[in-house]
């Protein structure tokens, strides 16, 4: 955990700009919030754009349009919207398993995106919702002013780093256990007297909740939430990611979501179709490394550690 | 509001139009469902690509019939070869992978048709002897929709005698009921398996064919329409051929109904009806419970 907090501390300095940086950030978060869902309790979800969509508007919405004066309400506002949506729609959408789950998650996804398009008095509609305001960052004595890319950088990169404190307290959990056990066998999970359909349903909520908070913290980013952040695209956009960097692991999504962003960021460079490379790039990871990079590399790592101590592991 | 007969029929017809385009797409999405467990993510794609084929057979051949059909069977080919290469060395994996390989597949698809065909839509015309508009007695309506409403009928009582009246046919529903028994019994499972997205993909493409005149042809079509597919599926009931059929024609006459009184609401309300038949009946109108999970 350390050791990733260096890397994140210096991250902005190895890669092109600051704006990059922080943006590998929030989508890691996102990916993140996802892969409980997915790599955790084994639920393909195809409608996180919703969380995500609904973080970054109930921010984007609470300082541009009602005024409001706390960028920490307004990142509450967020994160309550993502909570409340999770709610609910896990709460439909955990009805049933398998690739209905998927296709349900999709269609309450397109059904929000919807509502956010018609409703452009509150959301901007097709242009997305302009002008909000970066308000300064107010501590106990001190306010600082999110003026600079950098400064910018490490307030996401705080607000990152204690949502990865809490999620991984919530994985190491016997709650985390039980989720997982749930991925490997619902029915034994149920046998074992857990209330499967619980746990899936507050497990979901988290996953909305950490979504949420990285939609908020991206608005923020951009001070502007373009409606393509509610669409399905966007759902399949943290899916690439999470499946790139290895579903089921806990830095794997973040390594994802910066191999994503950072090839995207380049290929956009030097060619037009480049999501036709990302479109290939995915299907070989599907075919041939369905683990990830982290994933694959944690085996790999295993593989050696472990056969450089044998007499331990057979102790 | 008035109440306006003759508007209501044409407004019901036409969603008629719609809703079969929703059935051609929904049936060949519930049949590889059915057999393969494989979530066709690139159905949306393969309907796109049927517009494409027949655009660029009509500039070779000069007839839209041989363009509309050859365009069919085209996509059915290249969906027979997806599935050879792609989709078999997933079987046996998590139920996800198929779904996430096929979402892979539509993103190259859509990209490659902006790279061959150019960014911009193109324009399919409709064929010079559909053009007019027919008297059906209560209203006039385009020949060329009673057309495409026409060909999907038979198109679907074709398949339909297909499965029910032939060995082939007959060996396809049982490997939907039991695939493993059909395997024990000695039959060529991959090549059902390749067969069958052959005739999905083929419907596809039949599809986005014959949208092609109506709406025209770009790389995008498939988007959207995949999404409502899906929905359409989910409500029939997964699998269920006569549940996509009849889901289909339903949310085809609530999409057209919707854009005349509450247009607002139009897109909307596909996921409302989906919400409320879940809520009500989990499993879709006619799915089994418990199947396909």
């Amino acid at each position: 955990m350390i050791r990733w907090l260096a890397v994140f501390a210096v991250f902005p300095f190895l890669i092109p700009y600051e704006g990059l940086a922080a943006q590998v950030l929030t989508y890691g978060l996102f990916a993140l919030g996802f892969n409980i869902v997915y790599g955790y309790t084994g639920l393909l979800s195809f409608g996180h754009a919703a969380f995500w969509g609904l973080g970054a508007y109930g921010t984007g919405i609470a300082l541009a349009k009602l005024g409001v004066q706390s960028l920490w309400i307004g990142l509450a506002a967020g994160m309550g919207a993502a909570l409340v949506a999770g709610v609910i729609i896990g709460y439909l959408c955990l009805r049933r398993r398998g690739i209905y789950f998927a296709m349900l998650t999709l269609a309450f996804g397109q059904m929000i995106f919807f509502g956010a398009f018609h409703m452009s008095q509150w959301t901007g509609g097709d242009d997305g919702l302009r002008g909000i305001p970066r308000l300064p960052l107010e501590l106990p004595g001190i306010a600082i002013a999110l003026d600079t890319p950098l400064r910018l950088y490490y307030f996401i990169m705080a607000v990152v780093a204690l949502m990865l404190l809490g999620l991984k307290r919530i994985m190491d959990s016997p709650f985390g256990a039980v989720v997982q056990a749930i991925r490997e066998n619902p029915s034994r999970a149920e046998a074992c007297g857990y209330d499967v359909r619980r746990v899936k349903l507050l497990a979901f909520t988290f996953s909305a909740f950490f979504a949420g908070v990285a939609g908020a913290l991206e608005a923020i980013r951009l001070n502007f939430v373009p409606i393509d952040a509610l669409y399905w695209t966007t759902s399949a956009q943290v899916v690439i990611m999470t499946l790139i960097g290895g579903a089921g692991t806990f830095f794997g999504p973040f390594v994802g979501a910066a191999a994503f962003l950072l090839l995207q960021d380049w290929l956009s460079l030097v060619m037009e179709s480049w999501s036709l490379v990302i479109g290939l790039i995915f299907i070989a990871f599907v075919l041939f490394l369905p683990k990830g990079i982290w994933g694959t590399l944690l085996v790999w790592l295993g593989r050696r550690r472990a056969a450089e101590a044998p007499l331990k592991d057979h102790a | 509001m008035e109440f306006d007969g003759y508007l209501i029929a044409s407004q019901a017809f036409t969603g008629l139009g719609l809703g079969v385009i929703f059935v051609l797409l929904a049936v060949g999405l519930s049949l590889i469902f059915g057999l393969m467990g494989v979530t066709n993510f690139a159905h949306g794609s393969l309907y796109m690509l049927g517009a494409y084929f027949t655009f660029t057979l009509i500039g070779l051949t000069g007839n839209f019939w041989i363009a509309l059909f050859g365009g069919a069977i085209l996509v059915g080919v290249f969906g027979m070869a997806t599935e050879a290469a792609l989709l078999r060395p997933l079987y046996g994996r998590s139920s996800d992978d198929p779904l996430l390989l096929t979402f892979g597949l539509s993103l190259v698809m859509v990209e490659a048709v902006r790279l061959i065909w150019g960014k911009g839509g193109l324009e399919l015309n409709t064929p010079a002897e559909l053009t007019g508009a027919v008297d059906l007695g209560f209203i006039v309506f385009p020949q060329y929709r009673v057309f495409v409403i026409g060909l999907t009928a038979v198109a679907l009582i074709a398949l339909w005698l297909f499965l029910t009246r032939t060995n082939v046919g007959l060996i396809i529903r049982a490997g939907t009921r039991d695939p493993l028994m059909v395997r024990a019994l000695g039959f060529n499972f991959n090549a059902m398996r390749t067969a069958v997205f052959g005739i999905g993909a083929a419907l596809a493409g039949l599809a986005g064919a014959l949208v092609g005149p109506l709406g025209g042809v770009y790389a995008e079509m498939g988007v959207n329409i995949i999404i409502e597919s899906f929905v359409v599926v989910v409500v029939g009931g997964m699998g269920s051929l006569l549940g996509a059929v009849i889901a289909g024609l339903v949310i085809g006459e609530v999409v057209s109904f919707t854009t005349l009184y509450a247009p607002k609401f139009s897109h909307l309300a596909v996921f409302v009806v989906m919400a409320v038949v879940l809520i009500v009946r989990p499993s879709g109108l006619f799915g089994e419970p418990g199947m396909m999970e």
